[in-house]
């Protein structure tokens, strides 16, 4: 499996985390003062970050790179388009 | 008295930046609306994170958490740090390129080319501005509830009829002219400098008072055991379907036409890496203060008193004006102001100079070809409608306020719904021209009914089948599109190979 595979899973995997049901009860303080749905979606947060960190060192399309070097296109001709 | 001449040091501050910025200015529409495509990744970051972050992020998640509980971090903030991000890499780093190769300056350009129609555009324009007039809206109410709420009491003789309060009209009508002074001044550069200080500005302020007023309430701990335990969780607040529905309303990033002018801006692709993994962070550090006051004040009472805080019938969009106004001293509470305020006018800079430039580039330039007006005189017609729209929503700003969070919803419903058309538009070669008409057209017709259901915006609570009114739109946008497109004439070989260049057409 190549490394994008795997970070586009875990970004997926990610998403179905979101839905906390197993917390919605929990009264729970964690560290004393943070409610437990709300550390959790800390936590989620941090995950999400390092899921994109992860796409951007490991599985950046190289196309981009080649489109930085290419000049910037001038305005667009009014009326471009067709009816 | 000394918030308020903080608040006024701030927005002085603000049109010195302006002028700075002015020195810069190059006179030419490309210099107004895109910044020459010239912004580095620390302001390109700024830019986009400071828009997004607007009084729906401060105010207006501080009093839904103070409604419904700390679910609200859960059912918009974090599912922003996955979504945001993906809608940037999928579609902003797009528009970005394409934008770059074929010199678009708006999203209209850009639908009207991929979908070979002058009338789309047409068609879009007044959606997209109209949807913008809420999304306005919320910056002006919580600026002026904000304001009102801090200085209460301040001026009893001025001001007798709010209580001594500076009236939510002043301070909106104040907060417009200031953005609207250094924008005209500078565009979108002027825009990007002011969210870059004014991004920062919020964050530490937002922090600030996360510090102060949990010291105040004798420390974390003490603060999180005054709250409601029925807030402390999502049960009993947001039921799961809820909860699960939500996740479409971030998507609306994808959409904003301010969003789309300022990925335009970015020098290189290699900018939105930053921006990919700053963003879920700043999202965290900006909601979770604003969600744990929220919380606290849901039964936190005045240190040394039985009264609570925030009175019985305090509007949800009062509760982080009164909290500071109440607990901090007056210069941290006018430094908090400030950022609050900050916040606020980090995102409307942007949408201001997204409506002007729409209005010149895809109305009056469209209509009557680009020749017949100057430089100067495009930029002049860009600030008109400006100041035009300004005005609308001011207006609409005097009439019965509607509560912060949910236009906010309302607004990133309709954009969110959209979603499909530039997913589409990227990604999937037979989107055509009549299936792009009629998603606009279905989307905006169920938006439209949904909203009046709603008693347009004020039912609080307004779910559809326990679900959040975005499904039915989204479902609408994505259903006539493929449906339209699969039975109509597929784009010319001309626009496939102009879009698609590396597959088979």
């Amino acid at each position: 499996m190549s490394k994008k595979s795997l970070i586009i899973g875990f970004l997926i995997l990610l998403f179905f985390l979101h839905q906390d049901f197993w917390l919605k009860d929990n009264p729970s303080l964690i560290f004393g003062f943070l409610p437990a749905t709300l550390a959790y979606h800390m936590f989620w947060t941090v995950a999400a970050a390092f899921g994109w960190w992860c796409l951007v060192r490991f599985a950046w399309p190289p196309e981009f790179e080649e489109r930085d070097s290419a000049p910037s296109a001038s305005l667009p001709k009014e009326g471009g388009a067709e009816e | 008295m000394t918030p308020v001449i903080i608040v006024c040091l701030y927005l002085g501050l603000l049109i010195i930046l302006g002028v700075v910025s002015n020195r810069f200015f190059r006179g030419s529409p490309s210099d107004y609306f895109v910044a020459s495509r010239s912004m580095g990744p620390f302001v390109l970051f700024m830019t986009v994170f400071g828009t997004t972050m607007t009084a729906f992020a401060m105010v207006g998640s501080t009093g839904e958490s103070y409604r419904v509980g700390v679910g609200t971090y859960g059912k918009i903030a974090s599912a922003s740090a996955l979504i945001h991000s993906a809608c940037f890499f999928l579609v902003g780093l797009r528009l970005w390129a394409l934008g770059k190769k074929h010199g678009y300056m708006t999203q209209i350009e850009f639908f009207r080319d991929r979908f070979e129609s002058r009338g789309l555009g047409y068609l879009l324009f007044p959606i997209l501005v109209g949807l913008l007039i809420p999304y306005l809206l919320v910056g002006l109410l919580g600026a002026g509830t904000v304001l009102s709420g801090v200085t209460r009491g301040a001026f009893p003789e001025v001001f007798a009829s709010t209580g001594g309060a500076i009236p939510p009209a002043l301070t909106s009508a104040v907060i417009s002219a200031v953005v609207l002074s250094y924008i005209f001044m500078g565009g979108v550069r002027s825009a990007a400098w002011a969210n870059t200080f004014q991004t920062l500005v919020f964050m530490l302020m937002g922090l600030l008072a996360f510090i102060l007023i949990s010291s105040k309430l004798g420390g974390l701990s003490a603060a999180s055991q005054m709250g409601d335990p029925g807030k402390a969780v999502r049960g009993g607040n947001i039921s799961e379907l809820q909860f699960l529905t939500y996740c479409l309303i971030p998507l609306s990033v994808g959409m904003f036409p301010h969003l789309f002018q300022n990925c335009l801006t970015s020098k290189s692709s290699r900018n939105f890496k930053f921006m990919l993994v700053a963003h879920p962070i700043s999202i965290m550090i900006t909601w979770i203060p604003c969600i744990l006051i929220g919380f606290w004040m849901t039964g936190a009472i005045m240190p040394g008193t039985e009264a609570r805080i925030i009175p019985e019938a305090a509007s949800p969009n009062a509760v982080l004006g009164i909290a500071v106004g109440k607990l901090a001293t007056p210069v941290i509470s006018g430094l908090v102001t400030a950022g609050i305020l900050a916040a606020i006018m980090s995102s409307l800079d942007s949408q201001f100079v997204s409506v002007g430039t729409m209005f010149t580039r895809d109305i009056v330039v469209h209509l009557m070809g680009k020749d017949r007006f100057s430089d100067k005189a495009m930029v002049w017609l860009a600030r008109g409608f400006i100041s035009f729209i300004v005005l609308v929503t001011f207006l609409f700003s005097l009439a019965e306020p509607r509560q912060v969070f949910t236009l906010g919803i309302w607004c990133f419903s309709g954009y969110a719904s959209l979603f499909p058309l530039v997913f589409a538009a990227i990604y999937w070669k037979r989107a055509t021209k009549a299936g792009a008409y009629a998603a606009v057209v279905a989307t905006a017709v169920v938006w439209f009914l949904l909203f009046r259901a709603s008693d347009y915006g004020a039912n609080t609570s307004y779910l559809v089948g326990g679900m959040m009114p975005v499904v039915f739109m989204f479902a609408a946008c994505v259903l006539t599109l493929i449906l339209v497109s699969l039975i109509t004439k597929a784009p010319s070989r001309r626009t496939l190979v102009k879009f698609f260049p590396a597959s088979k057409v």
